[in-house]
């Protein structure tokens, strides 16, 4: 089946009053932005309140569903026929060749949903959907009419030329990414910060990232695979800035001079710390990890507690009640599963303690913190400066 | 300055290989099997290199058969000597410490119903030649022994088994994996009674993906790539002719000298071993015996005190030093060296240990600067160890 164009379905209930020229240019920009990397040309248009994408030149159905499904704001894709107006019999011929061409076993309930447009059409909608459905009940005794809950919603649409469409792809759902701000995503090479950087985006959310790199503790490939992961996210998010900034100084500096239990949350509470002063300068409205309570001995409550303590912009977890698998699930879904579980992450486990604290009491992670005094403040600004920006788009 | 020091994982390949390997490729690059004149000039590019390596080993050209690495020389030999000769017996016998490329073909034959037997080793990675005695079988028609460990760089005593089997009373198929010897020693297989021998090209300055395995004429073996029937069918496929006159070329560079660079380079490793044991944080060079001069002269394992292996890698590399770790640091998934756990290493050094690799362009100045580094270097690392 050729379709001419795609009608692109988005939630109306978030595009209510004066914001929804906003929602729909942006979602028009993230359209065009996946079909860079499709195959073929493409118009993308907006018209009566609806998003078409016109096909300009040979394409690949399949894989313009693919990239279509990358854009956050989309709920459905529906393949549309256009066929010229030359009188009724022929539109009902067209109909009739349309379903013999999408359903071939030509045996499903159906209901005909005409719009006419064009309001000097001579049959007006519920005649249009009287006379199609009688022709087509003739043509294929199979098909059925229900009009309560059809297999088959048949829409025609009376324009300048006819549109005929049935089926509905479905999308990602979500809003349009670049709708409602920006957010600093804390990028590990774990399975876990990729699927929080995937949620947010998914509410509109823009990215940017940051990666703390630990050379030689962490190898080159590490931060690749990091790269690699923030490549996958952007297919949804749209480009993302991440940041990469050395952390070895600091590490080795907590490690030398505060208790070894502790490393695990002084060390968190820096990179947080780190973030935020990044997230400010770039104008993100908040900080993302991919924190789930109880995941490990740095999520508990208490230790959520004692890194969230030296963060005054939000901390968003999208994933703080879920569990590993759920979490595996949708990394699985969004591809990033695969790169995440490269064995290069945490090569060095000399900085994670046998028995670290599961239970941090603030007061006496401020109190070693205090230990760091002498040349922390200095340690930190040129952690600051080592940030190393790279632009990262699929 | 780069001190490239992986040498057994790879080696920078020869100006005059490359440029070679461009004019075959951009001029002479016809298909040998074609009838024309451009057919017949890349055959006689291929026609050279197996001059330079029969020539090498002292046998026939019609012995050298060319393959894609060490790797397929591997499978092949194994996989298709053993399926050819199956009739005469189903027990292979090879050693705890092969490279996968032989321990993985022997696998799939041990799922196809062959019978196997490991031999274990010293402390130095040597095999015991009676043991080998010990286990051979009436139905034994295969022994896969390689020349040189590619991490330890023991040496085995390939002529001992040779001629142990040469006196069984039945014929034995020899093979040996030679990845890491070829270029570091003289082989002649005639002499040390070896039927099947794998070389890869990249180890030995030439480039990568490509490879030979002798074949001695009287053994018998089956393809394990079917086509076109080029290699006499034994290895189908359009040879790789930039590919092949680049092996060939390499080989005749690397076997040029060969008794004075090797004397140089058991110099540069005694050296380096004696500054090694006079450094702190180094804990123990494994596999060189009482003489360094008995085990390859490229190859140094080195095992450290108090640090990981990776961590050293990774701090090496930001001085633009160039070396590789005994086995993967990965805190989920430790997977350790089979040929350190085979010669008996200490536990606490598994995840300790570094191979140094040199080529014959290694200078006593890099080795002095790797040894400088180390000594500035290790006393900062040993400071931070899991508590």
């Amino acid at each position: 089946m050729k379709y001419s164009s795609f009608l692109i379905k988005y939630a109306e209930i978030a595009i209510k009053g004066k914001n929804r020229y906003l929602f729909e240019d942006a979602l028009i920009r993230q359209i065009k932005y996946a079909l860079k990397r499709t195959e073929g040309d493409f118009a993308v248009t907006k018209a009566q309140g609806r998003i078409y994408i016109e096909c300009l030149s040979d394409y690949d159905y399949d894989e313009v569903i693919a990239n279509l499904s990358y854009v956050f704001g989309i709920t459905g894709i529906c393949p549309v026929v256009h066929v010229e107006d030359n009188g009724f019999e022929e539109l009902c011929n067209d109909v009739i060749k349309y379903i013999s061409d999408v359903y071939p076993e030509r045996n499903k309930t159906f209901k005909v949903h005409a719009r006419r447009a064009r309001k000097n059409y001579p049959l007006d909608s519920q005649e249009i959907n009287v006379e199609l459905g009688s022709r087509i009940l003739d043509a294929y005794p199979k098909m059925r009419v229900d009009v309560h809950d059809p297999e088959i919603l048949l829409n025609i649409e009376i324009r300048e030329r006819i549109y005929i469409y049935s089926v509905t792809e479905k999308g990602p759902g979500g809003m349009p990414v670049g709708t409602n701000g920006k957010g600093m995503l804390l990028l590990s090479g774990g399975i876990d910060s990729p699927v929080a950087g995937y949620m947010i985006s998914k509410r509109g959310v823009k990215l940017d990232a940051v990666y703390f790199h630990a050379p030689p503790y962490t190898s080159e490939r590490a931060k690749q695979k990091v790269i690699d992961l923030a490549k996958t996210v952007s297919k949804y998010s749209g480009p993302i800035y991440l940041h990469v900034i050395n952390f070895t100084d600091i590490q080795l500096y907590i490690y030398e001079n505060c208790p070894h239990d502790e490393l695990t949350i002084i060390m968190r509470r820096f990179m947080m710390r780190l973030a935020e002063d990044i997230a400010k300068k770039t104008e993100c409205l908040g900080l993302i990890t991919g924190e789930s309570i109880g995941q490990v001995a740095s999520q508990t409550m208490q230790s959520l507690a004692a890194t969230n303590e030296v963060c005054t912009i939000p901390v968003y977890r999208p994933l703080i009640g879920m569990d590993k698998q759920e979490i595996i699930t949708i990394s699985e879904k969004i591809g990033t599963y695969e790169t995440s579980i490269l064995p290069f992450e945490d090569c060095c486990t000399i900085f994670v303690a046998k028995h670290p604290v599961t239970k941090p009491n603030i007061n006496i992670i401020k109190r070693s913190e205090s230990k760091l005094s002498e040349k922390i403040d200095e340690l930190y600004k040129k952690a600051l400066e080592t940030d190393e920006t790279i632009i990262v788009h699929s | 300055m780069e001190i490239y020091l992986d040498n057994s994982a790879t080696t920078r390949c020869y100006d005059e290989v490359a440029e070679l390997m461009t004019t075959v490729m951009t001029q002479a690059y016809g298909n040998p099997s074609s009838l024309h004149s451009k057919g017949l000039e890349a055959e006689k590019y291929i026609k050279e290199a197996t001059d330079a390596i029969a020539g090498t080993l002292k046998v026939k050209d019609k012995e050298i058969l060319y393959t894609s690495g060490g790797t397929e020389s591997d499978n092949l030999a194994i996989i298709g000597s053993c399926m050819a000769n199956r009739r005469s017996g189903n027990h292979i016998i090879t050693t705890k410490i092969e490279h996968p490329a032989v321990l993985e073909p022997i696998e799939f034959l041990k799922e196809q119903g062959f019978e196997v037997d490991y031999l274990s080793v010293d402390r130095n990675g040597l095999i015991d030649i009676e043991e080998l005695n010990r286990v051979l079988r009436k139905d034994t028609i295969l022994v896969s022994v390689m020349h040189t460990n590619n991490e330890i760089g023991s040496i085995e005593p390939i002529d001992q088994i040779g001629s142990l089997l040469k006196a069984a009373d039945h014929k034995i198929l020899f093979h040996v994996d030679a990845v890491q010897g070829f270029g570091k020693a003289h082989i002649y297989p005639k002499r040390s009674g070896i039927d099947l021998l794998s070389v890869s090209g990249h180890k030995i300055h030439g480039p990568k993906g490509t490879g030979f395995l002798y074949i001695d004429e009287k053994v018998k073996i089956k393809p394990i790539i079917f086509g076109g029937g080029q290699q006499k069918g034994l290895r189908s496929g359009t040879e790789n002719v930039p590919s092949i006159a680049g092996l060939g070329m390499a080989v005749r560079l690397i076997y040029k000298d060969l008794d004075k660079k090797l004397e140089n380079m058991y110099d540069l490793k005694e050296y380096f071993i004696n500054e090694l044991r006079k450094t702190e944080g180094v804990a123990q060079i494994n596999g060189i015996g009482d003489d360094p001069r008995l085990s390859a002269p490229h190859i140094i394992s080195v095992s450290f005190e108090d640090i990981r292996a990776e961590v050293l890698l990774h701090a090496l590399e930001e001085r633009e030093i160039y070396v590789s770790s005994g086995s993967a640091c990965s805190s989920n998934k430790p997977s350790v060296s089979k040929t350190l756990t085979s010669i008996g290493l200490d536990r606490k050094y598994l995840d300790s240990t570094i191979r140094f690799s040199l080529s014959f362009d290694t200078t006593r100045e890099d080795i002095c600067h790797t040894v400088d580094t180390l000594r500035e270097i290790l006393p900062f690392l040993r400071r931070f160890v899991r508590k």
